[in-house]
């Protein structure tokens, strides 16, 4: 069974396709969706398409599999109408899946649930990976303003924080957005 | 007790009326809180609409039709009660390939018949066939685009190369050379005449003066089972919409279009299309237009039943679907001035008193029947001068 990934994010791909290979697929191949995405497609004659549903190329490839003469045999999209949970759960993930006629349900049901859970795992990698950046951010913004406090009041570094740390109790703010207010305030005096 | 309600729809100039209802209190106000789900392919919307995964969507009139028909991927009855705009549309092709026409880009966009036959022989002249974008094969900028071409002997399917690509990505798409032009819903040919990528060649209200555009889709189901807020969406809609064809309201609007989450583009490109000033080329002043994209005047959001069955009559035309009375019926019944009225009875909404009428009939203002206060219909005169009688489907497709 060929199945080919129509994604932009290389990564995501790539946790798709280990989890397919461990799975004891092998005949995999990635396809970024620009340029003539779609000829290089109908080169290959996939079984199983999978695409990232929050792709903009969607519609490009559809109509690919509407007209294309070079396919053998057409391909629709998958939809398991005895299990709606099963699309629900496709269509959460963002994940959807085309694949050739006459290609048994039983066969390509495992692709798609390995997919959907490979999927909502990367989105919860993304979003922890998002955190972390923000909370990276929100430190930087902390230890400016700790520096400007440390610079003008000749505080020590424990002290500048406390006194953030204070200020953002009794205005019922987060530090970082007293920190923030701080560095902006200092910016238009012309302090630092 | 207030209702939640998902709406789906792409980053377009016409999704104006959702974004004014939800922002500017007219669904509140109704009790309903509407959640809009911004996406980016016109696949994604269909299938987050027939699964269930919103209520409704901003959706291609034909696309509607195409889905109840079963011919776009998995079938489902959808049922339109409502058009969120009539016209809005225009043809851009790189500067490249518009040498070949008018110069006079005024009287080449007033003068569409002509520009289609200056454009069949420009075919002749173009080192290869021309790729023009559409942004799906059931849009009405692809039926429009292939009833213009048509026109002057163009076969749409031969003679030139129709590539689907969304709206956001065609300006990308003719900066790179993969298309020669495109043809799109507002702000994109703004964008890349804006980016000196392209220039003006056909306005969709040239080709046919009150085109249908973008429709509120609901699973069928659904509209049956919740009447009552289908009803209360309709109404705030309505408001929303005359907000929105207010110009005073038009520089307000671009400027809540332009915020990232629903078009994410300069508000002075999608200004054009509200105010009907279109920048043709990016050297030259605008054009006015004051017919290109309208949202409530004219009782432009009721669903004549006569126009899903003229978008019917070019899918047939087309090949896209065979021609029955099954399929007739089932393509008219996606249309539902009968949800429209049973929501607006008692609003001080002009009312048409029929649900069909001939297109392209009307050349100029004309006052109609109607239930209350006063109707009058815009111009809906096609191109070329036909019209369409929907009693009488067989004949009209005869006449191409």
């Amino acid at each position: 069974m060929r199945i080919v990934i129509i994604d932009d994010s290389g990564l995501r791909a790539t946790v798709l396709e280990e989890g397919l290979r461990e799975a004891g697929y092998d005949d995999i191949h990635i396809v970024p969706p620009r340029g003539g995405f779609v000829a290089r497609l109908e080169r290959m004659a996939p079984d199983v398409v999978l695409m990232d549903l929050g792709s903009p190329s969607r519609d490009t490839l559809e109509e690919m599999l509407t007209v294309s003469r070079a396919l053998a045999r057409p391909i629709a999209m998958f939809v398991d109408q005895s299990d709606e949970t099963m699309i629900g759960a496709a269509i959460d993930a963002g994940v959807s899946a085309y694949v050739v006629d006459g290609l048994r349900k039983e066969r390509v049901k495992p692709v798609l649930e390995l997919a959907v859970r490979r999927f909502n795992a990367f989105a919860k990698l993304q979003s922890e990976l998002d955190e972390a950046r923000t909370a990276l951010s929100d430190r930087k913004i902390i230890d400016r303003a700790k520096s400007i406090l440390m610079s003008q009041r000749g505080l020590s570094e424990p002290d500048a924080y406390a006194l953030l740390r204070s200020s953002a109790m009794n205005q019922g703010k987060k530090i970082v957005d007293v920190a923030q207010a701080l560095i902006t305030a200092s910016d238009l005096l012309g302090g630092m | 007790m207030t209702t939640d309600l998902r709406i789906a729809f792409l980053p377009l100039t016409d999704a104006a009326v959702l974004a004014v209802a939800r922002e500017k209190g007219f669904a509140e106000e109704e009790g309903l809180h509407l959640d809009l789900v911004r996406t980016t392919s016109w696949a994604t919307l269909r299938d987050r609409l027939v699964f269930g995964q919103v209520q409704a969507a901003h959706m291609l009139a034909p696309l509607a039709v195409a889905v109840t028909l079963g011919l776009s991927q998995q079938a489902a009855p959808l049922a339109a009660p409502y058009k969120l705009n009539v016209n809005g549309n225009m043809l851009v092709m790189a500067s490249a390939f518009a040498q070949a026409l008018d110069p006079d880009i005024a009287a080449r966009l007033d003068d569409p018949l002509g520009t289609a036959h200056d454009f069949a022989a420009a075919i002749g002249l173009w080192k290869r066939k021309p790729v023009i974008g559409v942004v799906h094969r059931f849009s009405s900028h692809s039926v429009m685009l292939r009833y213009w071409l048509a026109s002057a002997g163009v076969d749409p399917d031969r003679d030139v190369i129709l590539r689907v690509l969304p709206p956001s990505l065609t300006v990308e798409a003719i900066g790179a050379g993969e298309i020669d032009g495109f043809i799109a819903g507002e702000p994109w040919g703004s964008a890349a005449v804006d980016a000196g990528l392209a220039e003006a060649v056909a306005i969709g209200e040239r080709i046919w003066r009150r085109g249908v555009e973008k429709i509120l889709a609901f699973r069928t189901p659904w509209l049956e089972e919740n009447p009552d807020t289908v009803d209360r969406l309709l109404r705030a809609l309505v408001r929303a919409a005359a907000w929105c064809d207010d110009p005073q309201h038009h520089e307000a609007l671009a400027h809540l279009l332009s915020r990232p989450q629903y078009v994410d583009q300069p508000a002075d490109v999608i200004l054009r299309a509200l105010s009907g000033g279109i920048v043709p080329r990016v050297d030259m002043a605008p054009l006015s237009m004051p017919d290109f994209m309208l949202f409530s005047r004219e009782a432009t959001p009721f669903p004549w039943r006569s126009q899903a069955l003229w978008i019917y009559s070019q899918l047939v035309r087309w090949k896209m679907v065979e021609h029955s009375a099954d399929n007739a019926a089932k393509a008219a019944s996606v249309f539902r001035p009968d949800i429209f009225r049973r929501a607006l009875a008692n609003s001080d909404v002009a009312m048409p008193g029929a649900s069909m009428k001939v297109e392209g009939a009307v050349g100029s203002p004309l006052a109609v029947g109607s239930k209350r206060g006063e109707l009058t219909l815009g111009p809906d005169r096609f191109f070329d001068g036909r019209v369409f009688d929907p009693e009488r489907i067989e004949d009209f497709l005869a006449s191409f």
